[in-house]
């Protein structure tokens, strides 16, 4: 139950800075039912997992993602991907009469 | 999915063809564009190259997993991601007869070892599945800079 309240947590989040600009704990915690310390704790597991940073502006720590580790997954799956479909394509083209 | 991929592909040749073409090694370094120094052999490592143009350098060896006649052929691997992390992955190739051939599913497994895609795991919900659209994410995101 924690785990799932937790998900839907750090997935509000996640929705909230996919509009693309950088959002301080406060504007990430309006309008939603979640407690500033839950929202800081989910900051800080997605700061760890490396797709979330922090920008300091002023006093503030604004928070936006981090673009480069997911596209470079996203990007290494599909590479090898791309690659076993070629592979197999070879496989077929020398085992077909 | 951030931890396998899966491939299937329909061949219009009988399993013992297709079987030959992924076991025996010279035929294995055809399609697969690899040089390797030696036969599978279950348990035995293997040592090898990539023949991509431009990969040539790429070293690794194969750890044959599993050799069930017709039916399975495993092995495991490394897998560079470019970001010089590195793990190692699970290959297993089924073989199942079909009317007009054969039916191959290879699956590799085991990304998920790698940190870059364990990153991907912040967007799953907590039935595993795909809550937000990765590559919709970064699509925006490059529209946006």
């Amino acid at each position: 139950m924690f785990a799932a309240l937790g998900d839907e947590t750090r997935l509000t989040v996640l929705a909230k800075l996919t509009g693309g600009e950088p959002q301080s704990i406060a504007r990430l915690t309006v309008g939603t039912k979640l407690s500033r310390q839950a929202v800081t704790k989910h900051l800080r597991v997605l700061h760890d997992a490396g797709v979330v940073h922090s920008v300091r502006v002023g006093r503030e720590s604004l928070f936006e993602l981090e673009t480069k580790p997911i596209e470079g997954a996203r990007a290494f799956l599909e590479g090898v991907s791309a690659q076993w479909e070629n592979a197999l394509m070879r496989l077929k083209a020398l085992v077909e009469p | 999915m951030n931890d396998r991929i899966e491939k299937t592909v329909e061949l219009s040749a009988p399993v013992g063809r297709v079987w030959r073409a992924l076991t025996d090694y010279r035929q294995f370094c055809k399609w697969f564009r690899a040089e390797l120094d030696g036969p599978f052999v279950p348990g035995q490592t293997v040592r090898g190259h990539s023949t991509y143009p431009g990969h040539e350098d790429a070293r690794f060896e194969i750890a044959v997993q599993s050799v069930e006649p017709e039916r399975l052929f495993s092995f495991s691997w490394p897998a560079y991601d470019g970001a010089d992390e590195t793990c190692h992955t699970l290959v297993e190739f089924t073989l199942e007869a079909t009317p007009t051939g054969t039916l191959l599913r290879v699956v590799e497994s085991g990304f998920d070892k790698l940190p870059s895609a364990r990153r991907l795991d912040v967007f799953r919900d907590n039935e595993g599945g795909w809550s937000i659209q990765i590559g919709n994410i970064a699509t925006y995101l490059a529209d946006a800079s």
